[in-house]
């Protein structure tokens, strides 16, 4: 299962050494700080405030070069909003974001620039290719925008066809719809690297994908990061997929990070109760220690309306009156691991602790 | 609920607002000087100078519809430069009678074209529903004003069984609902009914054929619930919507009313609109589209209002 | 990479069938769309070809020979209230029955398209501001405003142009306006918006060829309302002016002849009945051959 993530160390030399790198390899490639956005209509003449939706909510985390953070939630934990927010596609409502030590959209690093190094690989569905242009123009878009000629756009296309193993001779002129969804997420793939960016955001990338063609697209992914020197962030819901592809992993929960760390000391040794009971929820693969009662109790998570203090108190087995009231900040347990529990914090003052 | 009519109400005023704005650029539009357009030919100069202070003529535009306005919402429509008489009570007399004819065509459409649609929804896909979707095409492809003339040639002029213009032995006049009448009515109504028809059949018939293949549908029958129940089941759902395309096509039918009406000589605002463009009688015109155009709007607010009430999913913001 | 690698990766590559190739082999395999279809050419063609097909003059007359019946030697179809051979008339009234119903729609069509696709992609007030201009229009019903509108404009072929284009504008606006809000949100349009193209590159490559599409369609179905209210603009005696053969008008000055030759009182109306559910069945049909991707 860790066959991914040999490479990590030369990964980040090899980021490094890239031409446009600016930071050096201690610089985090990607760097979010306080990253807000709310959603909702304010009240109006006659009209009630529509529910604001709290989709992130303060969030805070890098990217260091070369490496894979896999971001992991539920549905409606804000993890897409992130990833959007990060592309600049919706404009966050508060919030820094550097990337290679300098601010987007500042002098220094204008959208434009910042979009030429950071590209998306979005879920596949029909509505993720244009119906109306075959896969090639689709591949070329890209570099047409940017200036290329025509013919060099179209050839650049084919060569990245061929390296995400689509035959050009073939699947060149062929429309999305002659194509099936692990091409067409190849198709993505290969759209997403047309403009040779440092960092990629797959957005829930395999997630409709039957399991073979998954762990055949996976393995591709794998390869060209390490081709083209690439910094994942790999969002998704399945567990599974985000321990084989990551080096780090972020779990998020109603538009907050709950924990963060090497993806090792997340999955063998969780230390925020959300991070627990969504691995225990995973049903076991062993007959002689099966899962037997549900690890999660209480509702679902609404982000219109969050609990006061810590955000997962209504549904944790160890709440206690203090996590109603105050809400806890990610706290460092070594390692480079965070968690925002109160647990995690000696000096916090949870009855727990002093029992532990 | 309330507050849902209330909402409505202000989302309509400024509709309202255009469209009396739409109706007072009428004159305007018309080619020549505006003044001539709503006085008669022969009027004095004396007449035209005192016609040109009360309506501002010589004003900016906007100050000329405010004047205006203020007259409409005072009930001053103009005169009728033919008849002379306010423009108010000549649509007031004529609206009766359109409402009457459009009001019988449109229940007589609904029944039709809702028994059509329904058929044709739940028997999908058979010659029934061919057959009524064929009908269905027909009755939106067909210039009414044509099938008028062709049932007044078979009806009037060929079997002598119905008259073949007028709402009353009379000639003119209103049109009661009597015996005497009664003949007078049936050839613009079916007419005037056709296209409603075919639009309400067309309607039905997907809203039928769409609940029938939801999956809870295929579910309640899976759970043993008869035929009855599933066509009980089937007509609360499509009711809002139905009712609601009833609604709006009665208004069209008021609004549109024109052609037909021409061809029955039928004593409606149809029938004064026609009078008013062959006699250029521009306020006349006005007057009538300006009341018409707002009957529409004031329909359209209580459809949407009424189709909430039935259905609270339909709530638009 | 070797040489053969090379050429095989940059080999000039086949292009599927495109899109509308295939919507007219769904299309050409619909026989009630291709009946429609051969029946609207027909006339087309006929009213195009007019002075080569039409047996007399339109607009020479006979005082002797008023209201004949269909079949009467020399007039096929019969001879109207002038004397004037029907079917000349028939022939030569398809030309400004088609022209005075098509082109509103093909202007509507480009400015409809234009203010939806302008303020579906932007969103936001400006959409709001254009949409609730346009609901104002909506607020009349077709044939009120076509008519409120010619009859103010006054009478004439142009204006009866004018006041239809306007009033299906607003029809086409939104249904623009509405497509393209769906597609706007599509991820390929945010996948090209990363890719840093503007705004009118991201319309043009993206939005257009899937929009257009649609709102075509929807507009085709629009042809055989105008059809109709334009020969009943003319009916009213707001289009046409006589002695110009035209469906709309025919009907009106043949009224009289309900009682003695009501066969050809009749006939200006089944030519627009004809036209008109011909142009439907046909919108229909493309509509279907349309659909059934995606």
């Amino acid at each position: 299962m860790s066959a991914g993530r040999e490479e990590t160390h030369d990964g980040v030399a090899a980021v490094a050494a890239d031409p446009r790198d600016r930071g050096g390899p201690g610089t985090p490639l990607l760097s979010v700080r306080g990253l807000i956005k709310h959603f909702g209509r304010k009240a109006g003449l006659l009209t009630k405030a529509g529910a604001l939706v709290r989709a992130v909510d303060g969030v805070d985390f890098d990217v260091a070069k070369g490496e894979t953070l896999g971001i992991v939630g539920e549905s409606g934990c804000g993890k897409s909003t992130t990833a959007r927010l990060i592309m600049q596609i919706i404009t966050p409502d508060a919030g820094d974001i550097l990337f290679d030590g300098e601010a987007v959209g500042s002098s220094a690093l204008d959208l434009a620039a910042f979009r030429e190094q950071v590209q998306m690989v979005f879920q596949d569905s029909y509505a993720s290719l244009n119906p109306r242009l075959t896969v090639e123009d689709t591949v070329a878009f890209g570099p047409r925008v940017h200036g290329a000629s025509r013919r060099a756009a179209v050839s650049r296309a084919h060569d990245l066809l061929h390296r995400v193993g689509l035959e050009p001779s073939r699947f060149a002129g062929r429309y999305p719809h002659e194509i099936s969804g692990g091409q067409r997420q190849r198709v993505n793939i290969a759209r997403g690297l047309a403009l040779e960016p440092r960092l990629l955001i797959l957005d829930e990338a395999v997630s409709a994908l039957d399991k073979s063609v998954e762990a055949q697209v996976l393995n591709l992914l794998l390869d060209l990061k390490d081709e083209f020197g690439l910094t994942f962030i790999f969002i998704s819901h399945d567990l599974n997929v985000v321990r084989f592809m990551s080096d780090r992993v972020m779990v998020m929960y109603l538009g907050k990070v709950a924990e963060v760390g090497p993806a090792d000391a997340i999955f063998s040794a969780p230390r925020h109760p959300y991070t627990e009971a969504l691995l225990a929820s995973m049903p076991s693969m062993d007959p002689d220690h099966r899962t037997h009662e549900a690890p999660i109790s209480g509702d679902p998570p609404n982000p219109i309306n969050p609990p006061p203090g810590c955000r997962f108190h209504t549904r944790c087995k160890m709440v206690t009156a203090l996590c109603a009231h105050a809400e806890p900040p990610l706290y460092d347990v070594g390692g480079g691991h965070l968690a925002a529990c109160h647990m995690a914090n000696p000096a916090s003052g949870h009855p727990r602790l002093a029992a532990a | 609920m309330l507050l849902y009519t209330l909402r409505r109400i202000l989302y309509v005023t400024p509709v309202a607002i255009g469209v009396s704005i739409i109706c007072f650029l009428l004159v305007h539009l018309a080619p020549g000087d505006p003044l001539t357009a709503v006085m008669p030919i022969d009027a004095t100069a004396a007449q035209q100078a005192e016609m040109r202070q009360a309506y501002g003529f010589d004003r900016p535009l906007p100050i000329q519809y405010g004047i205006w306005l203020w007259k409409v919402l005072h009930g001053d429509l103009g005169n009728s430069i033919a008849s002379g008489r306010p423009v108010l009570s000549e649509v007031s007399r004529a609206v009766g009678n359109s409402l009457i004819l459009a009001s019988v065509a449109t229940l007589i459409g609904f029944t039709f074209g809702t028994f059509f649609g329904f058929v044709a929804g739940y028997f999908r896909d058979s010659p029934l529903d061919k057959a009524a979707s064929a009908l269905s095409v027909f009755g939106v492809s067909m210039p009414h004003y044509w099938l008028g003339i062709v049932l007044v040639i078979i009806f009037s002029a060929q079997l002598g069984w119905l008259p073949p213009t007028g709402a009353g032995p009379d000639g003119s006049g209103n049109w009661r609902p009597d015996t005497e009448h009664l003949r007078y009515i049936i050839l613009p109504a079916i007419t005037m009914s056709v296209i409603p028809m075919g639009i309400i059949a067309r309607t039905v018939r997907a809203l039928v054929a769409d609940i029938l293949s939801q999956e809870f549908v295929q579910a309640l029958r899976a759970k043993g619930l008869g035929e009855w129940g599933v066509f009980k089941h089937v007509v609360t759902n499509a009711a809002p919507t139905a009712l609601a395309v009833m609604g709006l096509q009665l208004g069209y039918l008021l609004g549109g009313s024109i052609l037909i009406e021409t061809v029955f000589a039928w004593p409606g605002t149809g029938f004064l609109l026609n009078a008013a463009i062959f006699q250029r009688d521009l306020p006349l015109l006005q007057g009538t589209i300006l009341v018409l155009a707002m009957f529409f709007v004031m329909l359209n607010l209580l459809v949407d209002v009424l189709q909430t009430t039935l259905d609270p999913r339909i709530q638009r913001t | 990479m070797t040489a053969i690698a090379d050429a095989l990766i940059h080999a000039p590559t086949p292009k599927s069938r495109g899109y509308w190739a295939s919507v007219a082999i769904r299309l050409s395999r619909d026989p009630v769309a291709m009946v429609a279809l051969a029946v609207v050419l027909a006339i087309v063609l006929a009213a195009v070809f007019a002075p080569l097909i039409a047996p007399a003059d339109p607009l020479k007359g006979s005082m002797i020979r008023r209201l004949r019946p269909i079949g009467f030697p020399g007039y096929p179809l019969g001879s109207d209230e002038l004397g004037r051979d029907m079917l000349t008339r028939l022939i030569y009234g398809g030309r400004l029955s088609l022209f005075i119903g098509v082109t509103p729609v093909l202007c509507a069509f480009v400015i409809g398209s234009g203010i939806g696709i302008f303020a579906g992609y932007l969103g936001g007030w400006v959409n709001t501001m254009l949409m609730r201009v346009i609901d104002v229009f909506f607020a009349f019903p077709s044939v009120l405003l076509a008519i409120a509108l010619s009859g103010a404009l006054g009478a004439g072929i142009l204006n009866s142009i004018v006041s239809l284009t306007i009033v299906f504008v607003p029809q086409i606006a939104r249904v623009a306006e509405s497509v393209t809000t769906q597609i706007r949100t599509r991820d390929y349009v945010e996948a090209a918006r990363i890719s840093g193209a503007g705004p009118i590159t991201i319309v043009r490559v993206h939005v257009l060829g899937n929009v257009l599409g649609p709102i075509f369609v929807y507009s085709t179905s629009l042809i055989s309302v105008s059809m109709i209210l334009a020969a009943g603009l003319s009916f009213l005696g707001l289009g046409v002016k006589p002695p110009e053969p035209e469906w709309g008008l025919m009907l009106n000055t043949l009224r009289t002849a309900i009682y003695t030759q009501p066969m050809v009182a009749a006939l200006p109306g089944v030519m627009i009945f004809l036209t008109s559910i011909s142009f439907n069945l046909f919108s229909d049909g493309l509509r279907s051959a349309m659909e059934v991707r995606q």
